[in-house]
């Protein structure tokens, strides 16, 4: 017992810093539950919810080095299997009003965190069939085959009538409003990312995205190691996609167009391709950003009738940044480097002295 | 399901296939060259096709340009693109590693569908009618449009040409130089950035052709025209063995084939068609990594 | 673990940011001499064009009628991009931030069906205007809607190809990556075989994918099968061209569809190859059903001059405008739960689309509707059907 005690002490006592910021971000997170209104109940959720989704691409392409365009497919086959098994019974007649339900899934329900989990678990076995052929192609071909496949399952989703109602889609899903929910799991999924990447495992990773022959002749199985990481990115896709729709309360095939895909690779773009916390504040910030600038489609922003500003804009920006970063700021904004106290640390005498030294340097910060 | 097909429907089933075929084969050449020198997946292709529509819609329905006119300034506006899209976004990458590029590339194609959608905005335009191409004429109950004939000669003839290019001239043999080994035609003084943009004009040229014909077939031009054709034809290329002109033409025909074919014998599963071509790029990787005329590559450390 | 747990900082910053600004905006709602209604419509996306007819009509209602209970009634416009995640934060958007006591929309059923959770949970009414699909309205009593819905489209275009057309075997060709396709060519299906007597009346059938643009090869199947008429409800566009290339074939019969169709681009698109569509619409402008919808039309062609004619949405946008300030007049309060009350009593309320009774799932019964047809290159009216 004491000595359970003391290393207790001793942990604390390294990480107190660590251990005062986790208690404050749980608090801020119940704080905001409390207080915040939908709207921003909703964003937030979506911020959470890209964090997961991005953070497990990254796992994949960032870490591991292969470059895979499936995210999009991957959240769905999340959220259309807690869409299936979350939607009361009694609801699903009206539902499926075209065709009926597929009587094997007609009369199973199941509780929403069974139903997520589950949503990995299928995900994760459907990628296990996508990464057999798919993983031991060469890089590019990799981004196009996984690509290919998230189309497959969108278009098999639109034409499954008695499983998934087709272009009908499923509504009625019950809601999650709480932001325990996904930041919650969210939380666990930052803490598992980052014990997996510090891992033997994580290494493994590495080394395969450093260098693949090299990680083969050291010993590495590639076809395993490229797997692992695969399996575990989809698997928490399909979370993430699972709490997508139980967010939104309703799915359908057109959700899941592959050019969702895209808002995640400009995250982990943004973030640095093999960063766990460039990726998690990039998620805010692109999620945020894309609800702040929302002025450039209305076409009376700034109370001016502005030509220029009509729907669309936005979208434009978006698309420019993405080119601007990958051009010009390579690394994004961590690079493969983590946020962490040390690095701030570091970060912030940088900043000190070049403040001090007569303003020689002009360069931007995030230029890593 | 081949219950009741008559010879004629067959027939014109072949036909719907050939033309149809024939338009992702001139597509699929533009991705071929560029991979077979780049090694990178031009994502922007198919947006290039895309604006290339855009650029002939507004030559004829908008400027009242006489068609011939329109056609060449759309040829050399395309191409004028493609060279710009290489010089902005691919080549400061080029020693980066490949997924920079990668992106690069999506993000490219990103950016023009949304700024077709700004400009243009999402609702189609119409291309304008050549009815000399698109009435049709009968023979028994075989429907042609004349442009359905057009499309396969212009397309080999275009493949011909190409190959010519590419195997009769210096700049061909620059751009074979280049595609064998990149750092030793370096070295052996070749003018790599040249070669590269020649390569990105020929290819868009290419893709303002297919647009030109795609467009007389399927007169409606929209900001996202380009993806789907976009990423078939990149199948269509690594069908035929990516980086090989005669594989391309080779892997568009078969894909149009396939879809075609799918369609006539199994009519129930018609929803599925855009899926089919991605179900025949996995069969082909998993069995001709290669592709069908593809040579086997070594990578090297 | 220290440099692990630490990167989250930047998390809590984030959260504790936007829980300190959020709570700034609540003050609007004291804001008591304005009434706004949100207008919650695709401008960008797929069904831009759709969206944009229904903002000119509803923007039309709110000139002539610019104040109720002596406010003056703001229109607050959101973007729903036709995408169903941005569909629900523009709804909570309008709601939470911008105080909207209803909301207008959406063009496009599942975007409508994705906000129902929203004002469901919100106590905030909202109007569809254009949305036929059943599922709109359905078990939410927030939702209501001023359209027929698609199994009555069905019933009247199976009646159309029946009856006037007199079809015997019929040819479907449908968007399955659009619900409301979906759902008009089964209802169609359903009707159709039960008209005819026929369980093999519909003799082949087409599937594709919203943005194809090669129909070619279910269009050869179909002329293989021979019908008598071809139904096929869907995108403007892509049935635009899947006329054309049918033309092309060497197919004759006649193509009819849903209210889908009704636009410029459908026109423009398929040139002289859709003469002779036929379609089944909500409203038209030469043969307004009731009064108001005569005012519609004056005031219409006073505001674009230039337009050829009028969509049947734009009428749906100002008649869902004109019942929700009926609704606010009647509840005598912007409170939202009782305009949505007043919404649910609407009873005999005259429309420039028709006579508008509100029945118990919040739909409008209509039992009227206005089958058009591509003439000349304008679409034309050629009959209004009554189905009881």
């Amino acid at each position: 017992m004491k000595e359970l005690q003391n290393s207790l002490g001793a942990y604390l006592k390294l990480h107190w810093k660590t251990a005062v910021f986790l208690v404050v971000l749980l608090l801020g997170i119940g704080l905001a539950d409390q207080f915040v209104d939908s709207y921003m109940r909703r964003i937030l959720n979506l911020c959470a919810i890209y964090v997961i989704v991005s953070l497990a691409m990254n796992l994949v392409n960032g870490f591991t080095g292969q470059f895979s365009l499936g995210q999009a497919g991957f959240m769905a086959i999340g959220a259309y299997t807690v869409a299936v098994f979350t939607v009361p019974i009694e609801s699903r007649a009206a539902i499926f009003y075209l065709e009926p339900m597929a009587p094997f899934l007609a009369n199973i329900q199941l509780p929403f965190i069974v139903a997520l989990i589950l949503g990995g678990l299928v995900t994760a076995v459907v990628a296990f069939f996508i990464g057999y052929p798919c993983l031991r192609l060469r890089g590019d071909y990799l981004a196009i085959a996984t690509l290919g496949f998230s189309e497959i399952i969108r278009i098999v989703f639109t034409n499954t009538q008695s499983i998934t109602n087709g272009a009908l889609g499923i509504k009625s899903i019950p809601t999650i409003s709480s932001l325990w929910w996904t930041f919650g799991i969210a939380l666990i999924i930052i803490i598992a990312t980052v014990l997996l990447i510090n891992s033997t495992y994580g290494r493994a990773f590495k080394s395969i995205r450093e260098d693949e022959i090299a990680a083969e002749a050291m010993g590495v199985g590639l076809f395993k190691t490229k797997m692992t990481s695969f399996l575990i990115g989809a698997f928490f896709t399909g979370i993430g996609g699972g709490l997508f729709a139980a967010l939104l309360g309703t799915v359908d095939p057109k959700q899941f167009y592959f050019t969702l895909t895209y808002n995640f690779l400009l995250i982990i773009v943004l973030g640095g391709m093999g960063s766990i916390s460039g990726t998690v504040i990039a998620s805010f910030v692109v999620t945020l950003g894309q609800e702040a600038l929302r002025f450039l489609d209305e076409p009376m922003a700034f109370g001016l009738d502005l030509p220029i500003f009509r729907p669309g804009l936005r979208m434009v920006v978006f698309s420019f940044l993405l080119m601007v970063i990958v051009l010009f700021y390579r690394k994004g904004l961590m690079g493969t480097n983590e946020l962490t106290w040390d690095f701030m640390a570091e970060k912030y005498r940088a900043l000190k002295k070049r403040l001090g030294g007569k303003k020689t340097a002009t360069e931007g910060g995030a230029k890593k | 399901m081949v219950v009741g097909m008559t010879m004629e429907t067959f027939l014109q089933q072949l036909i719907n296939g050939l033309s149809l075929g024939s338009l992702y084969a001139l597509i699929a050449i533009g991705y071929t060259m560029v991979y077979g020198i780049l090694r990178l997946i031009n994502f922007a292709h198919g947006d290039i096709f895309m604006m290339a529509a855009y650029f002939t819609y507004f030559g004829i329905a908008v400027f009242f340009l006489p068609w011939y006119v329109t056609f060449i300034i759309t040829i050399g506006l395309t191409m004028l693109l493609g060279v710009t899209i290489e010089r902005v976004a691919y080549r400061p990458l080029r020693d980066a590693p490949k997924t920079s590029l990668l992106i690069s590339a999506i993000g490219v194609s990103f950016l023009l569908e949304n700024v077709a959608n700004y400009l243009f905005s999402g609702k189609p335009m119409a291309f304008p009618e050549f009815p000399l191409l698109t009435t049709p004429f009968f023979i028994g109950g075989l429907s042609i449009q004349p442009v359905s004939i057009v499309i396969p000669i212009v397309a080999f003839f275009l493949m011909t040409a190409l190959l010519f290019v590419i195997n009769k001239t210096k700049i061909g043999m620059a751009m074979r130089a280049v595609a064998v080994d990149y750092d030793t035609a370096k070295l052996m003084g070749i003018k790599i950035n040249g070669v590269i943009s020649s390569t990105f004009a020929i290819g868009s040229g290419l893709a303002a052709v297919g647009a030109i014909l795609w467009c007389m077939k399927y007169p409606s031009v929209l900001p996202l025209m380009g993806v789907v054709p976009g990423l078939k034809c990149f199948i269509a290329a690594v069908i035929g063995g990516i980086g090989n002109v005669k594989g391309a033409v080779l892997g568009g025909l078969i894909l149009g084939f396939s879809e075609v074919l799918m369609v006539a014998f199994f009519p129930a599963l018609t929803g599925y068609r855009d899926a089919i071509a991605f179900v025949i790029l996995i069969v082909i990787l998993l069995f001709l990594p290669n592709g069908l005329l593809g040579k086997k590559q070594v990578e090297k450390v | 673990m220290k440099k692990t747990l630490s990167l989250l900082l930047s998390m809590a910053m984030v959260v504790t940011m936007v829980a300190g600004c959020s709570g700034g905006t609540k003050t609007s709602s004291a804001d008591s001499d304005v009434i706004k209604i949100g207008v919650f419509e695709p401008l960008t996306g797929a069904n831009a064009a759709g969206g944009e007819l229904e903002v000119e009509g509803i923007k039309l209602a709110n000139q002539l009628r610019p104040e109720v209970l002596g406010k003056k009634v703001e229109l607050v416009i959101a973007d729903n991009k036709s995408d169903k995640a941005e569909a629900t934060t523009a709804a909570a958007r309008l709601i939470e931030k911008d105080k909207v006591v209803a909301i207008l929309g959406s063009w496009g059923s599942s975007l409508s069906i994705a906000a129902g959770d929203v004002v469901k949970t919100n106590k905030v009414p909202a109007v569809a205007l254009s949305a036929t699909n059943p599922q709109v309205t359905a078990g939410n009593d927030y939702y209501f809607r001023v359209c027929f819905l698609d199994p009555f489209q069905g019933t009247v275009m199976a009646n159309y190809a029946y009856k006037n057309l007199k079809a015997k075997k019929v040819a479907i060709i449908q968007e399955v990556s659009n619900d409301y396709s979906v759902g008009l060519a089964k209802f169609f299906t359903d009707s159709f075989t039960k008209l005819s007597g026929d369980p093999n009346a519909i003799v082949a059938t087409g599937n594709y994918n919203t943005g194809d643009q090669d129909f070619n090869g279910i269009l050869t199947n179909i002329k293989a099968a021979n019908p008598d008429v071809i139904f096929a409800p869907g995108n403007f566009t892509e049935s635009a061209l899947i006329i054309k290339q049918a033309r092309a074939l060497g197919i004759t019969a006649p193509f009819i569809g849903g209210d889908t169709w009704e636009t410029n681009e459908f026109i423009t698109v398929g040139g002289a190859d859709v003469n002779g569509a036929v379609m089944s619409t909500f409203f038209d402008d030469t043969n307004p059903l009731t009064e108001a919808g005569k005012t519609f039309v004056a005031e219409y062609k006073k505001a674009y001059p230039n337009s050829a004619n009028i969509a049947a949405v734009s009428a749906l946008g100002y008649d869902g405008y004109m019942m929700t300030l009926d609704a606010i007049e009647r509840a005598g309060s912007a409170d939202p739960v009782a305009i949505r009350d007043a919404l649910a009593t609407t009873k005999d309320f005259e429309g420039a689309t028709g006579m508008i009774t509100i029945d118990a799932n919040g739909d409008a019964t209509k039992n009227q509707a206005v089958i058009k047809g591509v003439k000349d290159g304008k679409f034309t009216y050629m009959d209004t059907v009554t189905i009881d």
